[in-house]
């Protein structure tokens, strides 16, 4: 102990000292509030309130089943397509409830990008991949301005250097690795605000891993990222913030440091100490 | 729900025991340092001068043991504070046998002179740094953050101590310049002992970190009921 050290009069200094010391949060770029959803009579979530901001990275983490993937599908209506879903409560995107009659939900999936587990690019070229976005939504005025945003996106999800010189040869010829990250290309190539990551990296080997969670540090610039990881150490690595799911609840929310060094509920800290999952 | 992860637990098990072996060779150097100084028994000082060899041993092998768990289990949370801290208190401890044999040497050169004087504060201070050095190594077993609180506010009596040891031999030396060397000794162990107690506050500070996650460093000492 140094001697000179200014003297604290009581405890109350030292926890404000611990808090966080993060700025404070602007307006969220998705707002949940009370979001409930239900496979038929099954309800996976329940009152889920969460705020994500924007330009950052928020990784979902959970036990298989706790509904993070259900919640992220939720963020751009994925989960219309299942018959028999249901959902109550609201999500808010800049401020606009996305589940409101009258919203269109192919505009609404044009701002809130997602990418799969699996890589599934089409069976066609690497260039026709990433303009085929651009050209169904008629993004495109001229062959060379699709040209370029295809060489803007390629180059955006690090595969330009590696892919420049065979555009046109067959998506499906790529590497695993290249595979997710033309997925990505494909996914920035219409602009979205948001990109909705379902884990984007379990499939891949560790240096294919790490070309992925670079991409997800260098995007969050111009993104608002949400990522589903069963990784924890990958969450720990890439995210800002991070949301911890049990059984469809939200059970912790707060800063990724603080979720993996010192989490405030008992289920995460065993949770991610490795004592239940 | 519960899944049991004996490897990872046994390891961190092995680790926090190796770590309170070394807690206890280090208490038992200093409790062997100040027991022949006050005895002037030169075999008791004698042990503790060339003792702290395997307190050097397991220094290096604790640290491998911390690298290694960060390493393969990537662990997190409580478990994460758990390996960080021991890797403090191994070089807290290490730091308290190095200061152990320090004191042994240095009343090994004063008892070749006659004493200065009838040693009380000194005995004081070396009974509160062994008491310190254990509560904090209990609280560390115990996660006891309580103990831990106490053995912060400890610190304070033995500061205290060293300076009324130092004000009193500075009077004795000005008097008779025969006593400064002995009266030299007597102060660098005084010193040796605050420093012990020194590193039992850091050690109960990291015991605070593990349980609580609160960093309670350079800021004073919190109420004991706190």
């Amino acid at each position: 102990m140094n001697d000179t050290a200014p003297r604290a009069p009581s405890l109350a200094g030292l926890v404000a000292r611990n808090q966080s010391a993060s700025p404070p949060d602007g307006p969220p770029k998705i707002d949940a509030r009370g979001l409930n959803f239900y496979y038929g009579e099954t309800k996976a979530l329940t009152d889920i309130s969460l705020e994500i901001q924007p330009n950052i990275v928020t990784a979902f983490i959970g036990p298989s089943g706790c509904g993070k993937s259900t919640f992220l599908r939720t963020l751009n209506r994925m989960n219309d397509i299942i018959p028999g879903t249901r959902v109550k409560g609201q999500v808010l995107i800049d401020g606009a409830s996305i589940y409101d009659p009258g919203v269109d939900v192919v505009a609404l999936r044009r701002r809130v990008g997602m990418v799969f587990q699996k890589s599934n690019p089409f069976p066609k070229s690497i260039f026709d991949n990433v303009a085929y976005g651009l050209r169904v939504n008629g993004m495109a005025g001229s062959r060379s301005e699709l040209a370029a945003r295809v060489e803007e996106s390629l180059r955006q999800a690090a595969l330009w250097d590696e892919v420049k010189d065979r555009l046109h040869e067959s998506a499906l010829a790529m590497s695993g690795g290249q595979q997710q990250r033309l997925c990505i290309a494909r996914a920035l190539a219409i602009r979205p605000d948001i990109l909705l990551m379902d884990e984007p990296a379990s499939a891949l080997d560790p240096i294919a891993t790490q070309r992925i969670e670079e991409l997800v540090y260098d995007l969050k610039k111009s993104y608002t990222i949400v990522i589903v990881t069963h990784n924890m150490q990958q969450a720990a690595r890439v995210s800002d913030r991070t949301a911890f799911f049990l059984l469809g609840k939200l059970v912790e929310y707060d800063r990724t440091d603080r979720i993996f060094t010192a989490p405030t509920e008992k289920v995460t800290e065993d949770y991610v100490t490795g004592r239940f999952g | 729900m519960e899944r049991a992860v004996p490897h990872f637990q046994d390891e961190l098990e092995g680790l926090q025991t190796r770590l309170l072996e070394m807690g206890g060779l280090a208490e038992e150097l200093v409790r062997l340092a100040v027991q022949g100084l006050v005895t002037r028994d030169v075999s008791l000082l004698d042990k503790a001068h060339h003792g702290d060899e395997p307190i050097n041993q397991l220094h290096i092998e604790i640290d491998n043991r911390c690298f290694k768990l960060l390493a393969l289990h990537q662990p997190m949370a409580t478990d994460l504070r758990a390996i960080v801290a021991s890797a403090k208190i191994n070089t807290d401890l290490e730091r308290v046998g190095d200061l152990a044999v320090n004191t042994a040497e240095a009343a090994k050169r004063y008892n070749n002179h006659p004493p200065v004087k009838r040693l009380v504060d000194i005995p004081q201070m070396g009974e509160i740094a062994q008491g310190m050095l254990r509560d904090a190594l209990d609280a560390f077993v115990r996660r006891d953050t309580g103990l831990a609180r106490r053995v912060l506010n400890e610190d304070d009596r033995l500061d205290a101590l060293k300076t009324k040891v130092f004000r009193e031999l500075l009077n004795y030396m000005l008097k008779d310049p025969a006593t400064v060397e002995p009266s030299l000794d007597l102060i660098l162990i005084s010193r040796h002992l605050e420093r012990i107690g020194d590193h039992a506050t850091n050690i109960a500070e990291d015991v605070i970190f593990m349980v609580s996650a609160l960093d309670v460093r350079h800021a004073g000492q919190p109420d004991a009921d706190a």
